[in-house]
């Protein structure tokens, strides 16, 4: 069953309210949720508030705050059960107000495992598909990413980005080129773990990205010194990868008691603690936790619909990780 | 690269221990009951090292191997393992030239005679052959996993690459080329496991 397309109507006021959240943030329960076909799928606990958005500085495009990483997590071969359960964490991820879904040729299976959930729950309309190109010499990225987005099932990708900066300067001829053919909507360059930072501010003041993909969690805040103000003043949209650091800082500070304070940020656990730090940094346009199950899914999005904390919260929220870790 | 050394061991890792354990039982399914078989005839393939001083015996047994790397290359690493992991692709290449290689040196050639060889090499190769047989498949379970993510000779990797070390130094003229590999598989196959149960702790 094709997923019913909003009318015009609600296409009117999705768009206002999309506008209201990213202009002003103003209480985003007015923004309408996107539906999707029903399915067996356990129905959230409570009732889905639209997360917030912020735009792509390139053209002002709103994305939620919290994309869906792949990264691992999507990477389960030919398992039925397995790519079902992750069909899953997509239709709920969508349900919940999300967008952006990250992946690579580099992660195994989980292209086809996107696709697959993207068909299977009819979602390929909805979705911000955002890719890489990983693959030297430059000459065969082409025939990468058309083998990409038919794993996908797409027939372009939002997003294409050079993973780890492997053969960037070939490939960002071709994705400037796709871009400028309107085959491709933004053109980007990945990296994550801090690695290649100076390579990777020179291409940000060289080319004209719309994209950097880069690590950023409470514990790994190095881009914070160089590329995110690099990015502000560049006018590139951020995404941040592995705000969890793929559950191992998530295990760290599972030792140590949620502080009270954090409640006041509308934190009950460490994983909205730690999310709500990555995404409430001004530069940062996403951040991209990867996950196997629907309610961490939900709570993902959901730490993107409550108050974000200001510049003195996040020193403290850093200040305090700093002291546990 | 300079950026090397920023890597982790768990960097490498594409995949989580459960889908890795969901494939190799998925495969030990699949290919059930030929996991025994290979093992026994593992077993025999070393009571005619230890035993037989008959070349067409020992050329049996390299024929087994030979085999065993092969069909290891084209039913673990190119149909399954690779659906997780691209770099399979490359490891079945590499386990179907080991295999060929053994097969050359050891059947076709018959230059991997089991005799003469002294008391220590006998009890050292022995027993790291009966280490892959009979004790890597005890492994997963050991680990708390399921027995049907038991890896064992034949059919997987590791205890393929540590039982032809072991056949490997039951024949005294054995060359050492013939080692590399399986010493490198062995060595990847330990790394990954260890990356894993890292991963999954």
């Amino acid at each position: 069953m094709p997923m019913p397309l909003p009318s015009a109507d609600r296409r009117t006021l999705l768009r206002r309210g999309l506008m209201l959240s990213v202009c002003g943030m103003l209480p985003v329960h007015a923004q309408p949720r996107r539906e999707l076909p029903a399915t067996s799928l356990p129905p959230s606990p409570s009732a889905v508030v639209a997360p917030l958005m912020r735009p792509i500085p390139s053209s002002s495009e709103p994305v939620p705050l919290v994309g869906l990483g792949s990264w691992i997590t999507f990477n389960v071969g030919n398992d039925p059960a397995a790519r079902e359960q992750c069909a899953d964490v997509m239709q709920a991820f969508f349900g919940a107000g999300g967008k952006l879904i990250d992946c690579s040729p580099m992660y195994g299976s989980s292209q086809e495992v996107i696709g697959h959930g993207l068909r299977s729950r009819n979602a390929a309309a909805g979705v911000f598909a955002a890719d890489k190109v990983w693959v030297s010499p430059g000459a065969r990225g082409p025939a990468q990413i058309d083998t990409s987005s038919s794993r996908w099932g797409v027939p372009r990708f939002d997003l294409l980005q050079v993973h780890n900066l492997l053969s960037w300067q070939e490939h960002l001829v071709t994705l400037f080129a796709m871009k400028a053919a309107g085959r491709l909507r933004y053109v980007g360059i990945s990296t994550s773990e801090g690695r290649r930072h100076a390579e990777l501010e020179q291409i940000m003041r060289s080319q004209p990205l719309d994209f950097v993909q880069v690590t950023y969690s409470l514990r790994d805040r190095r881009v914070e010194e160089r590329i995110l103000p690099l990015a502000q003043e560049r006018g590139i949209a951020v995404i941040a990868n592995r705000p969890f650091e793929q559950g191992d800082l998530l295990r760290i500070l599972a030792r140590h008691p949620l502080p009270a304070w954090a409640a006041e940020l509308q934190c009950s656990s460490w994983a909205q603690f730690a999310l709500k730090f990555a995404i409430s940094n001004p530069a940062v346009t996403c951040a991209i936790p990867a996950t196997t199950r629907i309610d961490h899914v939900r709570e993902n999005l959901a730490v993107a619909t409550g108050r974000l904390p200001d510049a003195a919260a996040r020193a403290r929220m850093a200040a305090h990780t700093d002291k546990l870790l | 690269m300079s950026e090397w050394w920023s890597y982790r061991l768990g960097s490498f890792l594409l995949f989580s221990q459960r889908t890795y354990g969901s494939l190799v039982a998925s495969y030990n399914a699949e290919i059930w009951p030929l996991q025994p078989v290979l093992v026994a005839l593992g077993l025999v393939a070393l009571v005619v090292a230890a035993r037989s001083r008959s070349p067409l015996h020992a050329r049996l047994v390299w024929l087994l191997l030979g085999g065993a790397w092969c069909w290891v290359a084209w039913a673990f690493h190119l149909r399954r393992f690779s659906t997780i992991n691209w770099a399979a692709e490359y490891l079945a290449w590499v386990f179907a030239l080991q295999g060929m290689a053994l097969l050359w040196a050891g059947a076709v050639h018959s230059s991997l005679s089991f005799q003469p060889r002294s008391p220590a090499r006998s009890a050292l190769g022995g027993g790291i052959v009966v280490v892959a047989l009979l004790a890597w498949p005890l492994v997963a379970p050991g680990l708390g996993r399921p027995w049907a993510q038991a890896e064992s000779f034949g059919s997987f990797p590791d205890p393929t690459a540590i039982a032809t070390l072991g056949f490997l130094t039951l024949a005294p003229r054995a060359p050492g080329w013939l080692m590399v590999i399986p010493l490198v598989v062995g060595a990847l196959g330990l790394t990954m496991a260890w990356a894993l149960q890292i991963a999954a702790a």
